[in-house]
């Protein structure tokens, strides 16, 4: 126990430290906008994806000239603030629920003593991360109708959730993905394969929101990236090892009270501007001189004149921003597949005492997070009509920072400080996501290593309480370890792509293999086995070839293009002018990026990507099903027939469940 | 702690565990199917038919915004569905069965 008391107050020190940090200057590439773009918003926008080249090339470009840079800075006392007061309550909650931590069972599955609406908050609040709190109504503030698009597969998820996995799991599972495969199949390879792809999902989602997170505090508070990184690691380490579960729940709980509070105050405040009229709201965005014109730029990129009016109504239609169909449908398939795939969301589901309960969280957690979008949609194009489009991108080229940029503006037109509180209180619910959604995804990897691995692997599924405990401290301990410095050393690396990637090996991988577990009698240890390893490395192995990686050759080929335009406008000029200093600038960029890509390849050597898709699914997720099918019916196993009575009659009733909790 | 063992294949053949099964899988299927034609609509509408979606409906509130918002109201409403229809056959069924069986 003092030790626990010792660690806490630790780690409090050490992020309180980490805040502190933040007093240094912020180091001066880590604040360019360009460069925090794409990361930031991808935490989970897969979206952003396609925003991410451009400002992936300005970021590959080290020290970015950006012209009249404009900042958004959160007043540093309030913001700290808030966060030292999030800091302090979530460590009350873990003091109180470490002790109510004592067995295995409390630790992955939080005795299964939470009730059906803490578990729906605790969905939404695992579910919702910074990407779609900030990234989608940046989306729709700059491309209008595509964001709110985007934004509906996000919840269409959650009925392949509710209808194919929720109860089911519940019913038959115990603490991890592993113990519903391994339930009639032989349980080490099977559970040894289970923990691989979990952990490999739940690192790929870790690193995409822990870089994000580096980026946003570093350019919301000017903590510095490493301080950041460091200090939400220990956070997340603390919460998961001495809170378990239960910790883990209530931090997803506040974060999403405070997610839903946020946005909702936001959208009144947007909606009190528009007088309440959702049609006079409407007509403002499509008579907004400014909208009209970025829709203006945009369509004439593709060689369409469109003005006024027109040209307003087009940022309320669709094509701005999604412009490949198969695209889309490619990641609708990975979001309604892959989030019932999901480890830790499928984690969240041994929380609860019965079938029904898992029901109704899934359905709370089905409004709470249907609720928050539409509003980002307000909050969207509120924010493409309070501060136009021009002055989000100026700030931030994917329109990551609009939601924020709006709660300060807002609260500012009813007096200033309370703008900066406002802001102050945004970041806040953005540090609270954060920590939210990394603790979920740390406790669900190291399910995976400690309760399949190590206790029903390597010691047979011999291990008392106390070792059990022991196991699963420890590789929290060290997965959190590897969270950051994997966090670390991605800083500059392309994460845009990781969150797709994360969704597709769940809906490739995890999903096909967990349905047929369930629903087909036939499914047997080969079936298992080859659906998840097929499944998972396609998924990678696709995203490894596809555009989401950086092609130097295409680099290089648009830095070419630079060098060409410019030099022709040198051309034209007088004789003994030269290009004013912006041009200049360009142009020493253009030659420099040619001359470090023209011979690079991808990291897989490629000079251009061989699979066209950024997201995998339409191919990754079939060849899933078909391996997983095909391995079972080439390694018949007669005992796994036999047991499928158990595992139905168990997945449809609940009956024998008791096991499940009290063991 | 003795585990109580069940005859898994003979409550598997039990009348109504074969009607919960019945009603269960037709449910759940034939919803979750639906709700996957009718998201997917979404995108390949918006991709191969904006002409409907630019139709103004309300002012300038166009079809593909009314459109996408249904998807909400719809997931919505197959939630609501699913748990009247669950709560009231489902669990019904479900307890029947473990009465009879005296579990």
């Amino acid at each position: 126990m003092t030790f626990k008391k010792i660690f806490i107050a630790a780690s409090l020190a050490l992020s309180l430290a980490g805040a502190a940090f933040a007093d240094e200057p912020a180091k001066a590439p880590a604040a360019s906008p360009a460069a925090m773009s794409a990361p930031a918003a991808q935490g989970a926008a897969p979206a952003a994806t396609q925003a991410a080249p451009a400002a992936e090339k300005s970021a590959v470009a080290a020290p970015a000239p950006a012209p009249a840079k404009k900042e958004l800075k959160a007043n540093r006392t309030i913001t700290i603030g808030m966060f030292v007061l999030i800091i302090g309550i979530t460590m009350g909650i873990v003091v109180w629920a470490a002790k109510k931590t004592k067995t295995a069972s409390d630790f992955y599955a939080a005795g299964g003593g939470i009730t059906g609406a803490q578990n729906g908050w605790a969905i939404a609040g695992d579910y919702m991360s910074a990407a779609s709190f900030l990234g989608i109504s940046g989306l729709i503030s700059l491309y209008g109708y595509d964001g709110f698009m985007y934004s509906v597969g996000w919840l269409v998820a959650y009925i392949t959730v509710l209808l194919i996995v929720a109860e089911p799991c519940r019913n038959a599972g115990k603490y991890t993905l592993g113990d519903i495969l391994s339930f009639r199949t032989s349980p080490k390879p099977v559970r040894a394969i289970a923990a691989i792809s979990t952990v490999s999902v739940a690192t790929f989602y870790l690193t995409a929101q822990m870089v994000g997170a580096g980026k946003l505090m570093a350019l919301l508070v000017g903590i510095p990236y490493k301080a950041s990184i460091i200090g939400v690691g220990i956070l997340m380490v603390g919460y998961v090892v001495f809170g378990g579960m239960v910790a883990t729940t209530w931090v997803q709980i506040i974060k999403a009270g405070l997610l839903m509070a946020g946005a909702f105050l936001l959208s009144v405040l947007v909606m009190a501007k528009a007088g309440f009229n959702p049609i006079g709201f409407f007509s403002s965005i499509v008579s907004n001189p400014e909208i009209q014109d970025h829709v203006s730029k945009m369509v004439l990129k593709d060689g369409i004149i469109l003005n006024g009016v027109d040209a307003g109504q087009r940022f309320l239609e669709p094509g701005l921003f999604l412009k490949n169909p198969l695209d889309q449908i490619s990641l609708g398939m990975a979001l309604v597949l892959g989030t019932a795939g999901m480890p830790h969301i499928l984690m969240r589901f041994f929380t609860v005492p019965t079938a029904q309960a898992a029901r109704k969280s899934v359905i709370i957690a089905m409004f709470l997070i249907g609720g928050f979008y539409i509003l980002t949609t307000l909050l969207g194009f509120g924010a493409a009509i309070s501060l136009s489009p021009q002055g989000i991108k100026s700030i931030d080229a994917g329109g990551n920072m609009a939601t924020l940029m709006l709660a300060e503006k807002l609260g500012a037109d009813i007096a200033p400080v309370i703008g900066d509180l406002f802001l102050a209180f945004l970041c806040a619910v953005a540090f609270a996501t954060i920590l939210a959604v990394v603790s979920g995804l740390v406790l669900a990897a190291s399910a995976a290593i400690a309760h399949d691995i190590y206790v029903n692997v390597i010691k047979d599924g011999h291990a008392d309480q106390n070792e059990q405990m022991f196991a699963a401290r420890l590789t929290s301990v060290v997965v959190g370890t590897c969270g950051i410095i994997i966090g670390i050393m991605a800083e500059n690396q392309n994460v845009a792509h990781l969150v797709a990637l994360a969704f597709a090996v769940a809906a490739s991988g995890n999903l096909p293999v967990v349905v047929l577990s369930l629903f087909w009698r036939k499914f047997n240890t080969g079936g298992v086995i080859s659906g998840l390893v097929v499944g998972t490395v396609c998924s990678i192995v696709l995203v490894m070839v596809s555009p989401n990686m950086t092609y130097p050759k295409a680099v290089a080929a648009g830095a070419k293009k630079v060098i060409t335009a410019m030099e022709k406008k040198q051309a034209t000029l007088p004789a003994g002018a030269t290009l004013d200093e912006k041009d200049l600038k360009a142009l020493a960029k253009a030659r420099k990026d040619y001359d470090t890509n023209k011979d690079g390849t991808s990291i897989l050597g490629l000079d251009k990507p061989i699979f066209t898709l950024k997201n995998p699914g339409i191919v990754s997720i079939p060849l899933g099903f078909l391996a997983a099918i095909i391995g079972c019916l080439a390694f018949p196993s007669r005992r796994s027939e036999e047991m499928f009575d158990e595992v139905y009659v168990r997945q449809n009733t609940g009956i024998g469940m008791a096991k499940a909790i009290d063991h | 702690m003795a585990e109580k063992k069940y005859d898994w294949s003979a409550i598997a053949r039990n009348p109504k565990f074969v009607e919960l099964h019945h009603k269960k899988s037709a449910f759940l299927f034939g919803w979750w199917i639906f709700s996957c034609v009718y998201y997917f609509l979404l995108p390949l509408g918006a991709a191969y038919t904006p002409g409907i979606f630019k139709i103004k409906l309300i002012g300038p509130i166009n079809f593909g915004y009314i459109f996408a918002l249904s998807q909400f109201f719809v997931s919505w409403g197959i939630a609501l569905y699913y748990s009247h229809v669950a709560n009231k056959d489902f669990d019904r069924l479900t307890k029947e069965l473990i009465d009879e069986l005296h579990i």
